[in-house]
């Protein structure tokens, strides 16, 4: 593995992207192992979109939004977190360390929390690409009779 | 509409990878109404199939198409030939029906199963689906008050509920709603409660799965000989 790892964070517009920005006007450092794409609403992060990052190459992606409660599209952030928890769980069942994806809440004006999420978030990275180790798995509901996506549900 | 659910990662691995070149193929009708088997999870297979062999160290191919339909020779075009002709093997993200449709149209190619069709269901709300017809083919749910017994009581009871019934619930599954609470609630609602004190005689399941494979024909529909197309 690389020792400089790439990073994809998929920023929402409204919240964490505007952070990053208040981080560069503070002059706060992030790693530059980030790269950020940035997205109207972290709700229009879809499973594969993180899957693809790793496919094309990333050592780890995260997926940075308003806190619960402050979505511009009131519920997209609540969707985004389910659906990384089973992005999560599709990648441990391919062998990829879970731990490589994480979802962070940081509002607009936390541009120094946007700093040291990025910083704490690329030493994980750093450390798993060095061999570290993995960590426990998320699980889906399920009953008979029924077929329950909790990714999906509102 | 036809609800499935995606079989386990590692039974898809070990059939992928068996093969050099691999397609995935979708379907998009009931399948990708229920989020098993449409474009969407075709690519999120692919992505994690990618994913796994490059974890695992194996080296094969894969790639991806979805038409609109497996259970309609129509769909199966030109296009999705050349595809199905240049892979190894197909895994159909397809329900039963659609497995079985595609390795029948394509009897040199190994097909594989890629979801578990599981019932006949609606979509309750979003992200829940619920079994509601069991394809019994002679339809009584009218007299019921819409509540269908074959599918919805455990036990296919005509004449319910069991002992089994507590507040509402079924003894197989405390999760469950009793089928037979819920048509005793809408026969009192809908003030039909009377009905149900005539005993509902045993079904004939001659018309269900007990009288073999079913069949349907029009003949005012069917193309004549001659007429019909090849392959
Ligand atoms: S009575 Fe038969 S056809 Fe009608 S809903 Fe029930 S299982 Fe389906
Ligand atoms: S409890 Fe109700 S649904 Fe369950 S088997 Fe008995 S009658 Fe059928």
């Amino acid at each position: 593995m690389k020792n400089e790892p790439t990073i994809i964070a998929f920023c929402c517009h409204y919240c964490a992207f505007t952070a990053a920005d208040l981080a560069g006007t503070m002059r706060k450092q992030y790693p530059t192992n980030i790269r950020i794409v940035r997205i109207p609403c972290t709700g229009k992060v879809s499973e594969n979109m993180v899957l693809q990052a790793f496919v094309e190459g990333a050592d780890g992606v995260m997926v940075a939004g308003c806190e619960i409660g402050s979505c511009h599209f009131i519920q997209g952030n609540v969707r985004a977190v389910k659906r990384v928890a089973h992005a999560k769980k599709l990648l441990e069942e391919t062998g990829v360390n879970p731990d490589r994806l994480e979802f962070y809440h940081v509002a607009a004006s936390q541009g120094p929390l946007f700093a040291t999420t990025s910083a704490e978030f690329t030493e994980r990275i750093k450390q798993l690409n060095a061999g570290g180790k993995a960590s426990a798995d998320t699980t889906s509901a399920e009953t008979p009779q029924e077929t329950v996506h909790d990714s999906s549900r509102t | 509409m036809i609800v499935a659910e995606r079989k386990l990662f590692d039974d898809l691995y070990a059939k992928a990878s068996k093969h050099k070149k691999v397609l995935l193929l979708g379907c998009g009708t009931c399948v990708t109404v229920c989020m098993a088997g449409g474009e969407k999870e075709v690519d999120i297979l692919d992505s994690q199939l990618k994913l796994a062999s490059r974890e695992r160290g194996d080296d094969f191919e894969v790639t991806t198409h979805t038409i609109v339909r497996q259970c309609d020779d129509e769909f199966f075009d030109e296009e999705t030939s050349r595809k199905i002709a240049a892979a190894d093997a197909v895994i159909t993200l397809a329900c039963g029906v659609g497995v079985q449709f595609c390795s029948e149209k394509y009897p040199e190619k190994r097909v594989y199963a890629g979801v578990n069709t599981v019932f006949y269901g609606a979509t309750v709300e979003q992200g829940l689906w619920e079994e509601r017809c069991a394809g019994c083919g002679e339809c009584i749910v009218d007299q019921f008050a819409g509540i269908c017994p074959v599918a919805r009581c455990a036990k296919s009871l005509m004449n319910g509920p069991c002992g089994g019934s507590s507040n509402g619930k079924c003894e197989v599954d405390k999760e469950t709603d009793c089928a037979w609470a819920l048509i005793v609630k809408r026969m009192k609602e809908l003030g039909t409660l009377e009905e149900l004190s005539e005993i509902t005689l045993p079904k004939d399941w001659s018309t269900s799965r007990d009288g073999g494979p079913r069949r349907i024909v029009h003949e005012s529909l069917r193309l004549d000989e001659g007429t019909k197309k090849e392959g």
